[in-house]
């Protein structure tokens, strides 16, 4: 292609992608087709992958195709392999690829569709994807470094014990959170639990049909546990209906919780061939599938949007959760626009597997791009919806009322039409007791889900066998990030134990591997049960906490980005990472004090703690929510002074850089150049 | 058709590496043994100390 024809293509790119954002922007009054949401994306992200990161990739990092990287100089055949550019692309795609994505949008849908779908692609384009790539090059300069071993180096080692702690910390929420949404997705559904329960004997099968029939045959086995996983699907609905069994199957949400608790125990402490590893493959062979099937399902369908582009609830009412669009809107939507815990992704096994550095950018970047379009499909999932509906499934029995009628009266009344007897409709549709007060997102989504599938496919007599199927989906999903979350987080917490006596630190040591396992377990179970006990929804708390969490983590990998890049001498362009860092400390500190010292109960931990001490009633649940309030405020202020410390030794350490008071020194590897033929240089 | 060949071979790779059969297949190669219940129980062991440590992202 001549240069201007290229021109041209690229002005027609940037064309649509403005008349496409300015539609979604603009619109008032008129619904519109979900294909402008896709469209924004697409070229929003093909404008920025194509300019922006090639910006960021020559002026300020001046990546070096000449320069062998840690998997070609460090190739052990075990850690460090230099691996095809698009395989390490899936890989870093499916490790960075959770439940976040989906849930947060999906809850961030109570503003409307407009600040989320706006926020998932500035956010991305100009912060996520800005620094999951500028880590992975950074690390990937220095022999794969963790982003932790980057803190202590590069800025000092409070930087280093902040990420620690960071790190832990959004570990144990992350899993709190997560096993909330399993909890409410599964209450009361005997199909969903019946589903989720045979998961178990069928990992347990796939790995000893691994282990003993078809050593390493992990494709195959997938492949075959995917068609049991279906058949469980089928089933459920045959359970579910059947007097005598569904009842066995049907779970209230402390029930459940306990169960996940002992679950997130065995996985830890059981052997990884058993239950862990096969879980984690088949989740990924079920998660890869059905985000392509989405893609194809919106795309063939173009759904309308039901939801409006901005609701009432940007003045912090809502129901879903209490804040105002700033900053909750930006702390909700979380992995979608920038997620910190990619940075640990970045730093872990994926710099030991880039074969040239040219490819940090197809791999940084373009995953976090690939994770910010699965955002825009949830939320496309949530706002297909009728708003009447969204608000009954997600809006918690405290807040609209306990029963279907009160409940549909309510949210009428805020001007979002729905019916007690059309929500047994849908529920009856989809193989549910009901659809009410079903917190959390990810019922939502599966409703969301089921109705772009159906519609696509099968049309309304399979919604039921679609909704389970997505259901089953994010429960897997998510369950797989708990046990496998469970495990790291006892690793780390044996390893700090390890310092101050040996044997703690062992991991084959089995007093040890229990100990730790109870640790770790009780601290994501005491939030759990908080979740599952608050009357008002515990996602109200958990999910903001979290996203908190997973920003400041955010934080501390743009502070080391900035310093590095600073300490290169390339101030100059420090914007990159340094506006995406101002943005992201206003909306965490600001996030962060109100979710402390907020008056309003329904935002502030302290002012709902002193609500519930104001109360005549005094049992000991309400003793213990007291108890959790003030644990959260606590938990939430020591991160941020946390955070706050590891920003301020970073802005020093630039004011002496860049006064000449201090001499840069950075700790990159020496250079090697590579060996890779030029023809496989581009 | 030799592209297409190629595109799928990159989707088959991408499939194997994330699926750990690529790992077993260096494993393999590494030791100079051959696939057996014992070899894999040998490459899961060393796998377990890397891959549960793998954090994974929300």
């Amino acid at each position: 292609m001549t240069k201007s024809p290229q021109i041209l293509a690229w002005s027609a790119v940037s064309l649509l992608g403005a008349l496409a954002v300015g539609t979604i922007a603009l619109h008032r009054g008129e619904q519109i087709n979900a294909m402008w949401l896709v469209v924004a994306a697409v070229c929003s992200y093909t404008v920025g992958y194509r300019f922006y990161s090639k910006f960021v990739s020559a002026k300020v990092l001046a990546v070096d195709a000449l320069r062998a990287t840690p998997a070609e100089r460090l190739d052990d055949g075990r850690d460090f392999v230099p691996t095809n550019k698009w395989v390490v692309f899936g890989h870093h795609f499916a490790a960075i690829a959770g439940p976040g994505p989906l849930v947060g949008p999906v809850l961030a849908a109570q503003f409307g569709y407009l600040p989320g779908t706006l926020y998932i692609l500035a956010g991305a384009v100009f912060g996520g994807c800005v620094q999951d790539f500028v880590i992975l090059l950074f690390s990937v300069r220095r022999d794969g470094k963790s982003l932790t071993e980057m803190a202590r180096e590069e800025i000092g080692r409070v930087g280093g014990f902040v990420a620690y702690v960071a790190v832990i910390s959004i570990i144990v929420i992350l899993l709190g959170a997560g096993a909330l949404i399993v909890v409410n997705a599964l209450k009361s559904s005997p199909w969903g639990v019946f589903t989720i329960a045979m998961t178990i004997p069928i990992a347990l099968l796939m790995g000893l049909y691994l282990r003993r029939l078809r050593p390493g045959k992990v494709l195959e086995v997938s492949f075959l546990g995917f068609i049991l996983v279906m058949l469980a699907i089928w089933g459920g609905q045959w359970v579910s209906q059947n007097l005598a069994i569904a009842p066995w199957f049907t779970l209230t949400a402390s029930t459940l919780a306990v169960v996940i608790i002992i679950y997130g125990f065995a996985a830890s402490a059981l052997p990884v061939w058993l239950l862990l590893a096969p879980r984690d493959y088949l989740s990924t062979f079920v998660k890869l599938g059905t985000i392509g099937l989405l893609a194809l399902g919106i795309i063939a369908l173009r759904p309308t949007l039901h939801m409006p582009p901005l609701t009432r609830f940007v003045d912090g009412t809502g129901p879903i959760f209490a804040g105002k669009i700033f900053p909750f809107a930006f702390i909700t939507i979380a992995c979608g626009a920038i997620s910190g815990f990619h940075s640990l992704i970045s730093s872990g096994t994926t710099p030991k597997l880039i074969r040239r550095e040219p490819e940090t950018r197809m791999v940084g970047y373009g995953a976090m791009m690939a994770e910010s379009m699965v955002a825009v499909m949830a939320t496309i999932a949530a706002c297909v919806l009728q708003p009447g509906t969204y608000f009954a499934i997600n809006s918690p029995a405290g807040v609209v009322g306990q029963s279907p009628d009160a409940a549909a009266a309510t949210i009428t009344g805020w001007g979002f039409p729905v019916t007690a007897a059309g929500m047994q409709a849908l529920a009856q549709a989809v193989g549910e007791q009901t659809l009410f007060n079903r917190t959390g997102g990810a019922p939502a989504f599966a409703v969301g889900m089921a109705h772009i599938f159906s519609s696509s496919l099968g049309g309304q007599a399979v919604m039921a066998i679609w909704y389970h199927f997505a259901i089953m989906f994010e429960a897997l999903f998510i369950l797989t990030v708990l046990d496998a979350g469970t495990r790291v987080g006892r690793f780390m917490v044996q390893d700090a134990l390890g310092h101050i006596w040996k044997p703690l630190g062992r991991t084959s040591w089995y007093p040890s591997i229990l100990a730790t396992s109870a640790l770790i377990v009780a601290a994501w179970g005491s939030f759990l049960w908080q979740g599952v006990k608050d009357p008002l929804g515990g996602i109200n708390s958990l999910w903001p906490l979290f996203g908190i969490c997973n920003q400041l983590l955010a934080t501390v990998a743009l502070c080391v980005a900035t310093t590095i890049i600073v300490k290169m001498g390339k101030a100059r362009y420090s914007a990159v990472t340094l506006v995406p860092l101002v943005w992201l400390v206003s909306v965490t500190f600001t996030a962060s004090w109100q979710k402390m010292f907020d008056p309003n109960p329904r935002i502030g931990f302290l002012a709902h703690a002193r609500l519930l001490a104001s109360s005549a009633v005094r049992s000991h649940e309400i003793s213990r929510q007291i108890f959790n309030d003030r644990l959260d405020a606590v938990v939430t202020g020591v991160l941020v002074c946390l955070v706050a410390l590891i920003l301020l030794e970073s802005v020093f350490l630039w004011m002496r850089v860049l006064s000449g008071s201090m001499q840069a020194r950075i700790r990159e590897s020496p250079f090697v150049p590579t060996r890779f033929a030029p023809e496989e240089q581009g | 058709m030799t592209q297409l060949r190629q595109i799928i071979a990159t989707v088959i790779a991408t499939l194997r590496e994330i699926f750990d059969e690529t790992a077993y297949s260096r494993f393999l190669a590494r030791h100079a043994a051959i696939s057996s219940p014992k070899a894999y129980a040998a490459f899961l062991r060393e796998q377990q100390m890397l891959k549960a440590r793998r954090p994974k992202c929300c």
